[in-house]
């Protein structure tokens, strides 16, 4: 029978609000949930709360705008993984397939190379994903082969390479002393640096993708059948698959040139949501939203507190990450076929 | 209404399969397509269904030629059913007959509910209406097969295009999907379907269309094109002709 969503909605829902609550309240700086609700209510009725100064300044102001990128950076990259998966048919793809994640560091790299302004570096991250979303493209059209779905998934892997590459180049040239560490960080993965400044940026193009995304969401269904079959049910499939790849691309760029390369997450979080409300994109993409900000709310939160320092959060996605993958490689067809 | 090739030649861009095919179909009327592997038969059906443009001649629906419908135009005349597969994702049986309402929908909108009417009357048709929440990819291969149907005639098509519909099912569901089909024509669509097996062309089809080595072997009326010597010709295989005494019904066997 198939399973109701509703249930699955409310776990979605637990996962961002425990998300919510720590990323709030834990840290150097303990914050009471007490306290945490009063600045809120105070901020919605437009009264001054009732908490010391100390405390309304770190909810809103250092960790507010941090808990809101982390949440849309995670909601981003697990809607992006949600589409290539769907798209590709494949469970083992990621927004890092398309070498969308490969370009875009190499646009935010080449921009710390050359000393830019922030909003340049974004810019230029955004290019970098676009230009390799559509190098592998044109690699997928002019190799003309049975199984285009397969070329574009290899073109991906060997576009990410060269852009990776690319990578390596500067960051061999880049100065030792001043650049060399903002871009090994960044690369990495952090949130350490964001400030409110960062969150339109942020915002504006993920907002766009997703409902992008979310409007094509019964197209996307169909779109998951054997090219062929879905042609044949009268989906101009060409159209569409280079819209959803744009739009998907769109989100990844701003979450990879706002947090840098965070691994893993568009992989792990559209799994975690197909178990919890089955295979319908207009559930799907609601639910890997909740579950993508949440998790990555929790990571955040652990690579604030966890050690001394910051750990950065490719590396602790990447620890959760790698056992899972493994994990659905020996288990994919189980996986691929569980409501 | 009626869907034609017109001195096809098909295949794909390295490599030709079939030439100067001429081939007609009217509602109404059941087609089956026979020949050996490897003989053109999923090329010739997938040119005819507008997913592969001919290399040379013109595919024409309703003397309009196939090439200038849109997918959608098309899709509400003619629909396809695959051979039946492993779904990737395990969308519900509901779903993936809701599937072939897509083409009477505009690019962002969803199932209405006069969709869901017409899917569930379609699942009725086919006496799986019982399955509906269930998914796709936990239900047997004849029941696929009956989805898929549900999901073609969802189309609300002229024309329905099986690809080896009996493939793959047990004795059983072989028969019961003959049965189908006989009544898709019966209820005035034009059904065109690819088998293995001639006696399947026997039981449910009006025309038969033998294709060996991408050329048009015969074309016609089924008692007549559908002999030992042309299909011992088709096939290059001594045959056997049965026939069963009280009923009159034949079959043919390979030696």
């Amino acid at each position: 029978m198939a399973r109701p969503s509703a249930p699955g909605f409310l776990v979605s829902f637990l996962v961002l609000a425990a998300g919510l609550l720590l990323a709030f309240t834990v840290g150097r700086y303990p914050v009471g949930i007490t306290d945490l609700f009063a600045v809120i209510t105070a901020q919605l009725t437009g009264h001054a709360p009732n908490v010391p100064a100390a405390v309304e300044n770190v909810i809103l102001h250092v960790r507010g705008p941090r808990v809101i990128a982390a949440g849309l950076v995670g909601a981003a990259l697990a809607v992006a993984g949600t589409a290539f998966q769907g798209l590709f048919r494949n469970p083992l793809v990621s927004p890092d397939i398309l070498g969308a994640s490969a370009g875009a560091a190499l646009g935010a790299v080449l921009g710390i190379f050359l000393s830019l302004g922030v909003f340049a570096i974004q810019a230029l991250a955004f290019v970098g994903g676009l230009l390799a979303v559509a190098s592998v493209y044109a690699v997928g059209l002019a190799v003309r082969a049975r199984d285009p779905v397969l070329v574009l998934v290899l073109a991906g892997v060997v576009i990410g390479a060269l852009f990776g590459a690319g990578v390596g180049l500067i960051k061999y040239l880049a100065d030792p002393y001043n650049q060399l560490p903002a871009m090994t960080f960044w690369l990495l993965g952090s949130l350490a640096s964001i400030g409110p400044s960062d969150l339109i940026p942020l915002f504006g193009p993920i907002a766009l993708g997703t409902l992008v995304l979310f409007a094509l969401r019964w197209r996307m269904n169909v779109m998951s059948l054997p090219d062929e079959e879905a042609r044949a049910l009268g989906v101009p499939t060409g159209g569409l698959r280079i819209a959803i790849i744009a739009a998907a691309t769109l989100v990844t760029s701003a979450s990879v040139a706002t947090a840098g390369v965070v691994g893993w997450v568009g992989l792990v979080v559209p799994h975690i949501a197909r178990t919890l409300v089955g295979p319908d994109f207009g559930r799907l993409i609601p639910a890997a939203a909740l579950i993508g900000g949440g998790f990555l709310l929790l990571i955040d939160t652990l690579a604030r507190t966890a050690a001394p320092v910051e750990i950065p959060l490719g590396i602790l996605t990447a620890f959760v990450g790698t056992p899972f993958f493994i994990w659905l490689l020996a288990s994919v067809s189980k996986t691929w076929t569980a409501p | 209404m009626m869907l034609s090739g017109h001195d096809l030649t098909i295949g794909y861009s390295d490599r030709v399969v079939g030439s100067h095919l001429d081939l007609s179909l009217k509602t109404g009327e059941v087609l089956a397509l026979l020949g050996p592997n490897g003989g053109g038969k999923t090329t010739l059906l997938k040119t005819l269904l507008g997913l592969l443009p001919p290399k040379d001649g013109e595919v024409r629906l309703d003397d309009r030629p196939l090439a200038i419908y849109t997918a959608r135009e098309r899709a509400r005349r003619i629909a396809y059913v695959p051979q039946s597969h492993a779904a990737t994702f395990a969308f519900t049986v509901e779903t993936v007959v809701l599937m072939g309402r897509t083409a009477h929908g505009s690019l962002f909108s969803r199932p209405s509910a006069a969709d869901r009417a017409v899917s569930a009357r379609m699942l009725e048709r086919f006496g799986i209406a019982h399955l509906t929440d269930r998914p796709y990819t936990m239900i047997s291969g004849g029941e696929r097969q009956l989805t898929l149907l549900a999901r073609a005639l969802a189309q609300e098509p002229q024309f329905v295009v099986l690809d080896e519909p009996t493939a793959s099912l047990d004795f059983g569901n072989q028969g019961r999907v003959m049965r189908e089909i006989r009544a898709l024509g019966a209820s005035g669509h034009g059904v065109l379907f690819t088998t293995h097996d001639p006696n399947h062309a026997m039981r449910a089809a009006d025309r038969a269309f033998l294709l060996r080595q991408g050329m048009c072997l015969a074309d016609g009326a089924v008692h007549t094109v559908l002999s030992r010597a042309q299909l011992e010709a088709l096939y290059g295989a001594n045959l056997t002709l049965i026939e069963d005494r009280d009923s009159g019904k034949s079959a043919f066997l390979p030696e």
